[in-house]
């Protein structure tokens, strides 16, 4: 620990911390992509009802979207409000 | 190749440094003055949002005086076809998920915030920090929407509001009550989150590539605005709207 201050310990770590939080954006990419296959199936099935099919994937899409979110939310507090900073 | 990456080396730390003022994506305060011994600033956010409610204030004013104008027995025409596009495409939304029954009496509260949220949201193509990337301004849309929810589950459930927190079985009353509150908590999230990525990330495509003081981001990053601020923002307005009407319509309770 020679040398580091422990204002870029903590940069270093929030910093760390940041790129593990949007780990949390591979779920959100699974689920959408299953939402995307099930959807593109289903207008296959029934090309007639493709308009209600693309708002009701796209609704579900964004929910599933959430939990990334939230990771991303937490990547921009480490990064950009520092609250680990002392 | 070597100067392209000293200079990303440097954007980081200015990243790091907390040294920003070049990026462009924090809510800036332009004046300030002193409210009841508080300092109120005058951001970003204010001047975004009053050009937003100028520019659907003179909307509704020029729509009212061509409906007054209108001649009933005539085929419409010009710009009475627009607006009537718009109030029947709301209307059809609100039918469509709410009901012929429900959906015509929430059509202005949700036609509103539509129109708000759109705007809002694409108010990032001319230039401005879009205001639904404040956490200031989708946290009290959540929590109106979420009175709106609450008050009609009270209004047409009655005591059943009350007993549906206590489903299954009573043991299940603090996690229904946790997910009652996180209801707002997760819809301004949402849009917060979507509309704030895609300033962040608009504003390091704008600020971060450069070769010496020359910026790279001519032109192309008209292809990432059409993704990060007109479909993700018209989806996730979309969104909104949406989850406010079915979390309403589920409040109500009524399946005939």
């Amino acid at each position: 620990m020679e040398g580091i201050t422990s204002e870029a310990f903590v940069l270093g770590c929030s910093a760390i911390g940041a790129g593990l939080a949007v780990i949390a954006g591979i779920g959100p990419g699974v689920g959408q992509g299953i939402a995307a296959g099930y959807g593109a199936s289903a207008v296959g099935r029934n090309p007639g009802a493709q308009g209600t099919i693309m708002s009701t994937m796209l609704v579900g899409q964004a929910v599933a979207e959430t939990t990334g979110l939230y990771g991303l939310v937490v990547a921009l507090l480490l990064m950009f409000v520092k609250p680990l900073m002392p | 190749m070597m100067s392209v990456l000293n200079q990303g080396i440097q954007g980081t730390q200015l990243l790091l440094s907390g040294s920003t003022d070049n990026l462009g994506f924090y809510i800036e305060g332009y004046a300030k003055f002193n409210l009841f011994g508080q300092t109120v600033y005058i951001t970003t956010t204010h001047v975004c949002m009053t050009f937003v409610f100028a520019i659907l204030v003179i909307f509704a004013i020029l729509a009212n005086r061509t409906i007054k104008k209108a001649d009933p027995t005539k085929p419409p025409t010009g710009f009475l076809n627009v607006i009537e596009l718009l109030v029947e495409t709301v209307d059809n939304i609100l039918v469509s998920s709410m009901g012929p029954k429900y959906g015509p009496k929430f059509a202005n509260y949700v036609g509103s915030l539509f129109a708000f949220l759109l705007l809002s949201n694409l108010s990032g193509l001319i230039g401005f920090r879009p205001p639904t990337a404040d956490f200031g301004v989708t946290l009290p849309l959540a929590l109106i929407t979420w009175v709106l929810i609450q008050y009609n589950g009270i209004k047409y459930q009655k005591w059943g509001k009350l007993k549906g927190l206590f489903e299954p079985f009573f043991v299940f009353f603090p996690i229904n009550v946790i997910s009652e509150f996180a209801t707002p908590v997760s819809m301004s999230l949402r849009l917060f989150g979507n509309l704030f990525s895609g300033t962040l990330m608009m504003s390091l495509v704008y600020g971060l590539i450069k070769v010496g003081s020359v910026s790279l981001a001519i032109a192309w990053p008209a292809a990432l605005h059409a993704y990060l601020d007109v479909f993700s923002g018209a989806i996730q307005a979309y969104v909104f709207i949406m989850l406010t009407m079915v979390f309403t319509y589920n409040a109500i309770g009524d399946e005939s």
